[in-house]
């Protein structure tokens, strides 16, 4: 038994090793091809050199805070995805459906339309946005005792979807009020887009990655106990309420830090975890596994957007239909089986 | 509970007339009583008011009927799937339409309001089988949670497709962001022409399926002992539902939580026979959505407040209301 324990996180651990080498020749590849293909080797030595260099411009400037917001951002989504996933015991109850990720367009499509604002500015009320919206999900899916509700994952699933089909008629309302020349700019905080990010909000993503990822990384085994349900966690020594609330923020500042970033990429914090327990085929947590597969799902679908149709879509556009034929497989799956009751 | 029904039925007839009336008077421009009376032909009929009336009424008239529409619709698919938070908008039938919608604009350059409705209709009935029938696969059939995140899921898959048309083509982005809030400010009697006869349909089948669908609530093999063929109320039903609505929706654009929350109110005061509830729904509905309207004039000042925007700010609490009692399927 114990062999076969080693043997399991043996295998998970290789898995992991090549979802990682996967995503770095993704990284490379973006960084290399395009307009003008630059080599690998090249593009170290303009990276590395403080001159003025031939390429300058489009590798440091346009290519390099793309690559990196989108490892980033998909790291951040794939991991926030699987931790709601596994908190709320459904495999359909990602930030993006329940309401998490329009808690944070909603705020920032109004500061762009209404306010006039942008940058950093908008990053942060798309944050404190999302953060309120969750705490309000959260607290009416009866999170305190007083009431005689004790919490419920369904409950929480419900109420998200319905807050998020309000917050869509408002996002609607402000983009028909606004002037033309305003709804591109508003639609990348609705569908998703690496194209023009910037340097400077990369490192705040990268910060919040670190430690919320930690955060979910330690408590992982405590998810994990929590997975058997709620009786099992006590009597195993884990406190069920303090170990959900502090896994969801960790979750929710990773999405709404993303989403700052590049809007909500649709369906990949959906996609992650289901399909990072499918290649690993394993039980455990997942965790690194649906980070490194959010940045491949993230990274490829901004190859594809970019080269490889007609038109250049957003990356948001084309992971939202990848999401679409998995999307049905699951709940066919899933139905099969059964979910946990409302 | 006669007498119960008698006064909410009048309740609500009073109700409506007087929202009728606000709605023809509220507005950008405020109107004289005499400007009223005169629109209809009583006393000075060629005053300025008067003819500013004249235009306010295809809206009120639109917005009677689709509210009336939207209201019975959500009542057939809550009774149909049996399900409390069916309703148009959480179904991801808005949606499909939608997708149709956009498709038509793009690819077929539709302008007409007939082959709109047609191809709402379409994605509608398309998208709604597909939901539900996606949710109710496998054991215990579709309860409200399946339902809500099939819907929700499919809802996001299309709206990612609807993008995919819309954004490389910025004059579809401009003809589509208008159709996409819910309103009734552009109704005219054309459009009412149009969708009439989709509604009497529906309204027809609604009618004529209620006393099936009382029967079909005491569960299924209580109403096959009953000689119902269940099968056929629940294709019809539908049918009937998804019509109702989609009609609407191709014309107004989406206008959600109408259909949700209407359905309950009337339940909740009346009891659930279908009889009764369709038909009071009809008239809630058709009330809510004109007050809705005459608020979202009020607010929106100078402009004006979309009604799809009204009704979502209105009904958003009563959802998580309902979700919050905890037996939340006695249908």
């Amino acid at each position: 038994m114990r062999k076969g324990y080693f043997f399991r996180r043996r295998k998970y651990v290789i898995i992991c090793i090549i979802l990682c080498l996967l995503v770095t020749c993704l990284c490379l590849f973006e960084m290399s091809y395009g307009k003008t293909t630059y080599s690998i080797p090249y593009i170290f030595k303009v990276l590395g050199s403080s001159q003025a260099m031939e390429g300058d411009f489009t590798i440091r400037t346009l290519r390099f805070p793309r690559v990196l917001a989108g490892l980033l951002t998909g790291m951040a989504f794939g991991m926030a995805g699987n931790t709601f996933q596994k908190l709320l015991r459904n495999p359909l109850a990602s930030p993006d459906i329940i309401g998490v990720t329009s808690g944070a367009s909603v705020a920032a499509v109004f500061g762009i339309l209404v306010l006039g604002i942008s940058g950093t500015a908008v990053s942060l009320m798309a944050v404190i946005s999302g953060f309120a919206v969750t705490c309000f999900i959260y607290m009416a899916s009866g999170g305190s005792r007083h009431n005689g509700l004790h919490f419920n994952g369904g409950r929480l699933i419900l109420i998200g979807i319905g807050v998020q089909a309000f917050l869509n008629a408002i996002i609607s309302w402000m983009l028909l009020k606004t002037s033309e020349y305003n709804v591109a700019a508003a639609l990348r905080w609705l569908s998703g887009n690496l194209n023009d990010v910037s340097m400077e909000r990369i490192p705040i993503l990268g910060f919040i990655l670190a430690v919320a990822g930690t955060g979910i990384l330690l408590l992982n085994r405590q998810l994990q106990v929590m997975q058997l349900g709620e009786e099992f966690s006590y009597s195993l020594g884990t406190k069920p309420e303090t170990v959900r609330l502090l896994l969801m923020l960790c979750a929710l500042f990773l999405t709404a830090f993303a989403t700052a970033v590049s809007g909500p990429i649709a369906s990949v914090a959906f996609l992650s975890g289901p399909i990072a327990r499918r290649v690993t085929g394993d039980g455990r947590g997942n965790m690194m596994a649906s980070a490194f597969t959010g940045a491949i799902l993230v990274l490829l679908a901004d190859i594809v957007g970019q080269y490889a149709l007609p038109a250049r879509y957003p990356v948001g556009v084309i992971t939202g239909i990848m999401g679409a034929p998995y999307l049905l497989i699951l709940l066919l799956r899933m139905n099969g089986k059964g979910v946990s009751e409302s | 509970m006669i007498k119960r029904r008698m006064l909410l039925l009048i309740i609500l007839l009073f109700t409506l007339c007087c929202s009728m009336i606000l709605s023809v008077s509220f507005g950008t421009k405020s109107i004289q009583i005499e400007d009223i009376l005169g629109a209809f032909g009583i006393g000075d009929v060629t005053t300025f008011g008067s003819e500013v009336v004249r235009a306010r009424i295809p809206r009120t008239v639109f917005g009677v009927l689709a509210g009336a529409a939207l209201a019975v619709s959500g009542g057939m698919m809550q009774s149909i799937t049996r399900n409390p938070i069916a309703d148009p908008s959480i179904l991801g039938v808005n949606s499909g339409a939608s997708l149709f919608v956009v498709c038509g604009i793009a690819f077929l350059h539709v302008n007409n309001n007939i082959t709109m409705i047609w191809l709402a209709f379409v994605g509608a009935t398309l998208t709604a089988f597909c939901v539900y029938g996606l949710a109710s696969i496998g054991y215990s059939g579709a309860t409200p949670l399946k339902l809500a995140l099939a819907g929700a899921a499919a809802g996001t898959a299309l709206q990612s497709m609807v993008n995919t048309v819309m954004m490389p083509d910025t004059q579809v982005m401009n003809q589509f962001r208008f159709w996409q809030t819910g309103s009734i400010g552009g109704a005219t009697w054309n459009d009412i022409y149009t969708m009439l006869p989709f509604l009497t349909v529906g309204f027809g089948l609604s009618l004529m399926l209620s006393p099936a669908l009382n029967t079909l609530a005491l569960g299924d093999d209580m109403a096959v002992s009953l000689g119902i063929n269940v099968f056929a109320v629940r294709l019809l039903g539908t049918l009937a539902g998804v019509l109702l609505c989609s009609a609407t929706t191709a014309l107004a654009g989406p206008i959600g939580f109408v259909g949700l929350m209407v359905p309950h109110l009337i339940r909740a005061v009346l009891g659930p026979d279908v009889r009764w509830v369709l038909p009071l729904s009809a008239l809630a509905g058709a009330g809510l959505l004109i007050l809705a309207d005459v608020l979202g004039r009020l607010f929106g000042r100078p402009g004006e407040l979309e009604v799809g925007i009204v009704t979502a700010i209105l009904g958003a609490p009563v959802f998580v209301a309902i979700v919050r009692k905890v037996k939340v399927s006695t249908l």
